[in-house]
């Protein structure tokens, strides 16, 4: 197989996003990720809804689609289904996944057909110049709410835990090595895997995420989980998580008797998401923000469970042509 | 057979089965239906039950029926009225009561009009008391009483028992016109198969409605309906919906394709969803999506992948597929979408039939975004439309909306086996590797652009719903460049006009007046005007199957009658549309909105009015 590099990844679209905005370091690490999956380039499948994320499959040199908004995760279920061969991968913003696609969203999720979810999250509609999404802080004030939202936020992680995800990660579009490793991981993942990317919205909502992605303050606001990994951070390594009740705490290894073996080991492949989703709830100030991978456990994904019922089908069925059925059943002669 | 039965011989004859919702009337037509085919007659069905699963017991609103027309002469309507009518109780009798021959043969459970049972049905007091069907042959059976008494031995619980009852029905029905049982007592050992004492009861309780009627003096013959004059070949019977599946499958093994199903059930669409779904031996892959919406983008993303792609539904969820369709015109993909209609607006009514979505079709959708339509005129030449469109879409990669309706979708005809090598050959427009690949390059001919499939090496390229600009495909929002566009997308649906066949009529070449139909009309313009070029008057049909283009001959056969009249189970679209492209020609309009198709008669006395004035 040829080596390929990030420029073989890389159309000859003039991208056009706002300069300074996060999407630029998503495409970048995407383009350095997928050379190492080694697979071949024409088996890559990009597709998106609409929104200024969703602009991006024009300019992967894969094949591609910028599809209607909201309704990516059908059209990928649909590739997938026809070519269960493809690697694809949906990209969508907090507006197209969670607001107009919500529904095939968790229905992407629960069935678990085997596809890579990107989802910029930058809590504002880019596309359409600043609305508040289902993300939004609440009490922001956006053109369309101009007296603040009264509307409650929700997380992805929580509507993919409800729908049975199996594959939960966060990122940041400020740390593009992490993303590229996640890329990876999740495309070796069997079923959905869902990334949430935080992003910032420079015309919008500049610095929705400075109190996790800051300079000053992320060594505090991030925790990057690691799968049989304590779940320690900071500067010097010595802040962690404990399980107090039933409550996630924040102690620092040292002090108060702490010591390394009371902090929490991650077990992302474990079954029960309660933990899952407790972790991925946390936020600064009290809390880190957890980035990584924080679920993924391991169940029959849509596309095989169709295979494998069309195989078996197949190999058992009384017929195997078209004109074999429609002779079946009851028939009867007329001579002329 | 009692000796002293005379029996007669009929050219055709109209049966209704009528009952409660749940007292299996569609299974007792279902099963007079396959034998009467089994023995070479010409036929059609007519279901037609409740919205409702379960309407409340015994009312008029709960009646379900099963209209079938059995003939040795050509059949093409399920018959306007009835000559024989079975009614399982009052509210099935009331609610037939216009649907039946004078002088015809009624059979009546009687144990079902107590009382409380006229009550439900709305009657005050019985209509068999007074004179409401004088001069009809009532035959007053004792069905309920009569199945328990034979089965009370059977060991079966009242409820098992009490389902049976159709089968006397049947039974009385299938001694009236001399009918064997085998097909029957065959169909109930096979559904059965795992509860024997089931199969016996059904089969005993069949036998006792054959020899009570053999009996009771009161049916003075039987009758029987030789076979009809078909063309010879091998015959089945095929439901709309069944032959709409079937067609998709032929089509997809002779394009080499697999076919992909995405769609959310829908009454009256759904059984093509489940017919394909047995099929996965097939190589189908069907996915009952979340919603239509689903159904259609899967299927648009399922196209995109090189699959023959399709998607199936009934006018709300065609209205919900709107903007996929829309995306499927811009990136030029193929995908058929079947909509089986029914009453509307709204939810409407759901069981009923009706044509009112042909604006929905043609129109439906935002931007200038021509659509291919088609429209199938049987149950089953659903089979050859469903081909069609498939043709037409992997040849043209664009899409097309195939129409049929309930009426076409629920009913059944004897349909003479079809090879799949009889249909015409399927070529998709699809690029392979190592070609110099444009994704907007065009056939000069067809204006056809090629896909390119996810997979193949050197052709990766990006489709999408923005402008595109011509040859490169390239989002492009350069305004010359969008009319040509659109030009272009309209001109490509135009250009299968070239393609076509010329569009058809029965009756004569010129003359009086033109009948003028589109799609599921077919049997009842068909017959009546049959019925009046017998009579001698220059009449003629033309049913239209191609919608959009229409044929290019159409001009040219209404500039050859003094009068046209367009009939529809709608207001008029159709007629607005031919008004749209044939400006200056008068078109009168026959509508109906009433969910049920044409009756002959009704169609016959209108034509003649307008051949008198
Ligand atoms: C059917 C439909 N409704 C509305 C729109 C307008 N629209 C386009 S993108 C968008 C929101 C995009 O927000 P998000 O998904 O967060 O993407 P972002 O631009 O922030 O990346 C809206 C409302 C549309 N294109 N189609
Ligand atoms: S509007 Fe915001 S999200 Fe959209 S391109 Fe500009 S910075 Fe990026
Ligand atoms: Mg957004």
């Amino acid at each position: 197989m040829e080596h390929l590099t990030n420029k073989d990844f890389t159309s000859d679209q003039e991208v056009r996003w706002c300069p300074g905005c996060g999407d630029y370091t998503i495409l970048r690490a995407i383009q350095k990720a997928l050379p190492a999956l080694g697979k071949k380039k024409e088996d890559f499948v990009f597709i998106s809804g609409i929104g200024c994320s969703s602009r991006f499959p024009y300019y992967m040199n894969t094949y591609g689609f910028h599809t209607i908004h909201g309704r990516a995760p059908a059209f990928a279920t649909g590739v997938k289904l026809a070519n269960p061969k493809l690697s694809v991968w949906q990209i969508t913003g907090d507006g197209d996944a969670l607001a107009i696609g919500g529904n095939h969203f968790i229905h992407a999720l629960r069935r678990n057909i085997d596809i890579n979810i990107l989802l910029f999250n930058n809590e504002i509609y880019g596309l359409t110049k600043g609305q508040f999404s289902p993300t939004s802080k609440k009490g922001i004030k956006t053109k369309s709410n101009p007296h603040g939202t009264t509307d409650e936020p929700f997380s992805p992680s929580d509507l993919a835990i409800g729908a049975q995800g199996s594959f939960f990660a966060r990122v940041v579009d400020t740390n593009p090595k992490l993303m590229q490793k996640i890329f990876i991981e999740a495309e070796e993942h069997r079923g959905t895997s869902l990334i949430e990317i935080l992003q910032n919205c420079v015309i919008f909502n500049d610095k929705t995420f400075a109190s996790i992605t800051g300079k000053e303050v992320k060594e505090n606001a991030q925790l990057i989980l690691e799968d049989g990994k304590p779940m320690l951070f900071g500067a010097e390594m010595n802040n962690g998580i404990i399980l107090n009740g039933f409550k996630l705490e924040v102690v620092t290894v040292g002090e108060n008797n702490v010591t390394e073996e009371d902090i929490l080991t991650h077990n992302a492949k474990e079954q029960d998401p309660t933990l899952h989703a407790m972790l991925a709830r946390m936020r600064p100030p009290e809390f880190p923000a957890a980035l990584g991978i924080i679920r993924a456990v391991s169940r029959q994904t849509f596309d095989e469970g169709i295979l494998n019922q069309l195989e078996y089908e197949k190999e058992n069925a009384k017929f195997k042509t078209v004109d074999e059925l429609l002779k079946s059943g009851e028939t009867w002669e007329v001579e002329s | 057979m009692d000796t002293n039965t005379k029996i007669v011989d009929l050219e055709k004859v109209v049966i209704k089965f009528a009952g409660d919702s749940g007292d299996g009337m569609q299974l007792t037509g279902t099963q007079f239906t396959d034998t009467s085919a089994l023995l070479g007659n010409d036929l059609a069905t007519f279901p037609d039950y409740p919205a409702e699963i379960r309407a409340p017991q015994g009312t008029v609103a709960g009646v379900s029926g099963f209209q079938i027309h059995i003939g040795r002469i050509d059949i093409n309507t399920p018959g306007d009225i009835a000559d024989v009518l079975v009614a399982m109780n009052p509210a099935a009798l009331k609610a037939n009561k216009n649907w039946i021959k004078k002088g015809g043969t009624i059979i009546l459970n009687i144990d079902t009009f107590a009382k409380r049972d006229l009550e439900k049905a709305g009657y005050e007091t019985s209509p068999l008391e007074d004179n409401s069907f004088e001069g009809y042959n009532i035959i007053q059976a004792p069905i309920t009483k009569l199945t328990r008494e034979a089965l009370k031995d059977s060991g079966l619980d009242g409820k098992s028992i009490g389902r049976s009852k159709n089968m006397f029905a049947l039974g009385i029905i299938y001694w009236m016109f001399n009918r064997p049982m085998e097909q029957t007592e065959k169909f109930l050992q096979n559904k059965f198969a795992k509860q024997p004492e089931v199969v016996a009861a059904n089969i005993k309780i069949m036998h006792a409605g054959y020899n009570f009627a053999d009996t009771i003096e009161a049916l003075p013959s039987s009758y029987t309906v030789l076979s009809a004059n078909l063309k010879a070949g091998t015959y089945r019977n095929v439901m709309g919906n069944q032959a709409i599946a079937w067609g998709f499958l032929a089509a997809a093994e002779r394009a080499n394709k697999q076919l992909f199903l995405g769609s959310y059930p829908i009454t009256p669409a759904s059984d093509i969803l489940h017919e394909l779904a047995k099929h996965k031996n097939l190589g189908v892959k069907t996915f009952q999506a979340e919603d239509e919406i689903a159904g259609i983008c899967s299927a648009i993303g399922a196209s995109f992948t090189g699959s023959l792609a399709i998607t199936t539904t009934s006018g709300p969820g065609l209205a919900l597929k709107g903007e996929g369709l829309g995306l499927a015109i811009m990136a030029e993909l193929p995908l058929v979408v079947v909509n089986v209609q029914r009453g509307g607006p709204s939810t409407g009514l759901p069981t009923k039939t009706e044509q009112s979505d042909l604006m929905q079709a043609l129109y439906g959708r935002n931007g200038e975004s021509p659509s291919v339509v088609l429209a199938s005129s049987t149950p089953g030449n659903c089979f050859d439309w469903a081909y069609m469109a498939s043709k037409i879409t992997l040849e043209h990669n664009t899409p097309v909306v195939l129409l049929s309706d309930g009426y076409l979708g629920n009913g059944a005809e004897p349909w003479k086996i079809k090879s799949t090598m009889d249909m015409p050959e399927i070529h998709p427009s699809i690029a392979i590797e190592g070609e110099e690949y444009q994704p907007y390059a065009r056939d000069e001919e067809t204006l056809a652009r090629k896909l390119a499939l996810p997979g193949t090496k050197g052709l990766e390229h990006r489709l999408g719903g923005l402008e595109k600009e011509d040859i490169t495909g390239n989002v492009s929002y350069d305004p010359e460049n969008h009319e040509n566009m659109a030009d272009i997308r309209s001109e490509k649906i135009n250009r299968i006009a070239d393609i076509i066949p010329n569009q058809k009529i029965f009756g004569k070449e010129e003359g009086d007046l033109l009948v003028v139909g589109w799609g599921g009309t077919h049997g009842s313009l068909y017959s009546g005007v049959d019925n009046l070029l017998k009579t001698g008057e220059k009449i003629a049909l033309c049913q239209f199957n191609y919608i959009n283009p229409l044929p290019k001959n159409t001009a040219e056969i209404f500039s050859k009658y003094k009068k046209i009249v367009v009939c529809e189970l709608n207001s008029g679209q159709f007629a607005n549309y031919l008004r749209m492209n044939f400006q200056g020609t008068i078109f009168h309009q026959y509508n109906k909105i009433q969910g049920f198709p044409f009756t002959t008669s009704e169609l016959e006395s209108h034509f003649k009015t307008l051949l008198s004035k």
